[in-house]
């Protein structure tokens, strides 16, 4: 079931809880990533899936369990620190600076780098990953399209060099076409050696992308396994295929 | 500065250069053109500029970091009661004013810490609420604590607050030249506070386009993913609130040896507005917008109470509106037509921190 790989998981999530105040939202779940994967977590509105993804991130707290990265855990270090280890979240609705501009926007990512040169080597490159950014560099980030601030928005984790990246609903909002290149961008990181945690309620597009998935539901994992079988399993296929 | 030139009409973009030389012609010369006018104008120039450092003040917590802050006068009234307490007859304290004005700009700071302490979780109209009451209630600490021991000498205020004396030199007697010539001390302390104000504007402009800018601009568009960028979210805040109340606290200090006086009522809840409508009428998050701001929501309510109670006595031979009432009409009415015809204050923010003209250097290797 797990990653093939005999190397230490990059993320392993064990028994982890997160409530808010009285109510728990994430009530322990179990997850693993192998460096390089491609992992996504699929479910229903309301399962936990976004709250999973910022507890990782570290933007919630957790109230049980352990979060591992690397095979250290890091339940207890503050969002801006795990970004610094190499730990980057985009997070849903894209949440980008809307008043600044697209560069800026960008730059912003290598915040917390000081390698100038470097950082604008890897501007280059994610160019290249996507084009339609680089024509759009001045201008105001709020007046781009949905889609293309999704792929500012991805560009910009991008340039915090991260190991892991954990995506929040990249299709969100967006037109089919816009999706799948959104879906091309991912798979093109994830082709550069990141290690992607994808949260997706477009569950077709998410089991066709990514080597591994987990299906979420009320709080917990329900199922688990490679993006084929779940894509074959009935009762996925009846729950979010609308089949 | 650059931006203030600029923003002059027509000279401003046709020759930059020249305008430069007209802002700081009228910096240096607005006493004197004042003057003309009668003393009590080169007075009113003198408050102007102490709202114009009070509005940089502010701008830069709800202008660059997005945090509404309606309390901010607090931060002034801490400035103002730190230096009426260290340099009055009030306590029989002389402290130097080099002495006092930072301890004053270090009592502000800390406000601003124990304001911004309980408040990192609340944005926008909830954030406005807390720090509105946090305003009021040290207007009324100030405005009780006078018994059962006497501290802040109640609503009488603090009176006999020594003035400025730099190196000896105590500006608030007038220099004569001769026999002919003096020049009254409101001449004097105009070109003391615009030094601190251009000390203000100088240190702001490149915070702005420093690491802490940036963060706060993150954090005014979008505070996760500020965090999810790697900013440390509540120093940030926290920074923004201490440095934002230490230009308060500057200002106030000032304030309370210019005017010799203090009391709570100088610190009301219509003050800390009023800076506010100095920084939204101004531009919002603009170094520049937020200078003339202030300078034009000064001087226009004194403009105008100098010609309303005159007109008032020569047409109804009674005063019947209030010169304070006044000033609020017009602050409110300037709100309103900004709102239609300038909805970004008279000279809008950038939407970018990075701009070339004020990144350092650049702006040489234009000319």
């Amino acid at each position: 079931m797990s990653a093939s790989s005999n190397a230490t998981p990059i993320l392993q999530l064990r028994d982890t809880r997160v409530a808010y105040g009285a109510i728990e939202a994430v009530r322990g779940i179990s997850l693993e990533l192998a460096p390089g994967e491609l992992v996504s977590l699929i479910g229903a509105n309301g399962a936990g899936k976004t709250t999973t993804l910022n507890a990782i991130a570290g933007t919630l707290g957790t109230v049980g369990g352990q979060i591992l990265y690397q095979g250290q855990p890091i339940d207890k270090l503050p969002a801006h620190k795990r970004l610094r280890q190499g730990l980057a979240l985009v997070p849903e609705g894209r949440g980008i600076f809307t008043r600044l501009t697209v560069e800026e926007n960008l730059r912003m990512g290598a915040y917390c780098r000081r390698d100038d040169d470097a950082v604008d080597a890897d501007m280059e490159r994610i160019f290249g990953m996507l084009p339609r950014v680089k024509e759009r560099l001045q201008q105001v980030a709020g007046t781009l399209s949905g889609g293309e601030q999704q792929m500012v928005a991805i560009g910009r984790a991008l340039l915090s060099r991260p190991r892991l990246l954990l995506l929040d609903e990249p299709s969100m909002g967006l037109a089919p076409l816009v999706v799948e290149k959104i879906f091309e961008v991912i798979a093109s990181v994830a082709a550069e050696g990141v290690t992607v945690l994808l949260v997706e309620q477009n569950a077709n597009l998410a089991l066709e992308f990514s080597s591994r998935a987990y299906v979420m539901e009320s709080g917990a994992i329900t199922l688990s396994g490679s993006g084929a079988d779940l894509l074959a399993d009935p009762k996925v296929r009846a729950a979010y295929l609308g089949e | 500065m650059n931006e203030l030139a600029n923003a002059i009409p027509w000279l401003g973009k046709r020759n930059p250069a020249a305008a430069r030389w007209v802002v700081i012609a009228l910096a240096l010369a607005a006493p004197l053109i004042a003057m003309f006018f009668g003393k009590t104008w080169v007075r009113i120039l003198d408050f102007a500029l102490l709202y114009v450092m009070l509005a940089i003040g502010l701008n830069l917590v709800v202008g660059f970091a997005g945090l509404l802050d309606l309390g901010y006068i607090a931060f002034y009234a801490v400035g103002a009661y730190t230096f009426a307490f260290l340099a009055s007859p009030h306590f029989e304290l002389h402290l130097p004013f080099w002495l006092v004005l930072p301890l004053g700009a270090v009592f502000a700071a800390l406000a601003g810490i124990i304001l911004g302490l309980p408040t990192l979780r609340l944005r926008g109209d909830y954030l406005a609420i807390v720090t509105l009451g946090f305003g009021e209630i040290v207007r009324i600490f100030l405005n009780n604590l006078n018994h059962p021991v006497n501290i802040t000498n109640g609503p009488q205020g603090i009176n006999m607050i020594d003035p400025l004396v730099l190196f000896g030199w105590d500006i608030s007697r007038p220099i004569r030249i001769g026999e002919e010539i003096t020049i009254n001390s409101l001449f004097l302390y105009y070109y003391v506070f615009l030094a601190f104000v251009v000390l203000s504007i100088i240190l702001v402009q490149r915070l702005q386009i420093s690491r802490v800018g940036r963060a706060w601009a993150a954090i005014r568009d979008d505070e996760l993913a500020a965090k999810a960028i790697g900013i440390n979210t509540r120093n940030m805040k926290l920074l923004a609130f201490s440095l934002g109340a230490t230009f308060g606290g500057v200002a106030g200090g000032l304030f309370a040896a210019f005017q010799g006086f203090v009391s709570p009522e100088s610190f009301s809840l219509m003050e800390s507005i009023a800076v506010l409508t100095m920084v939204v009428f101004g531009g919002m998050g603009n170094l520049a917008g937020v200078v003339v701001g202030a300078l034009v929501l000064t001087a226009l309510p004194e403009i105008l109470r100098h010609v309303a109670v005159p007109v008032q006595q020569a047409v109804f031979n009674q005063v019947l509106l209030d010169p304070e009432v006044l000033r609020m009409l017009l602050l409110s009415l300037a709100m309103i037509f900004m709102m239609l015809l300038r909805p970004a204050g008279l000279i809008p923010a950038h939407s970018r921190y990075s701009r070339p003209e004020l990144v350092v250097g650049v702006g040489e290797a234009g000319k």
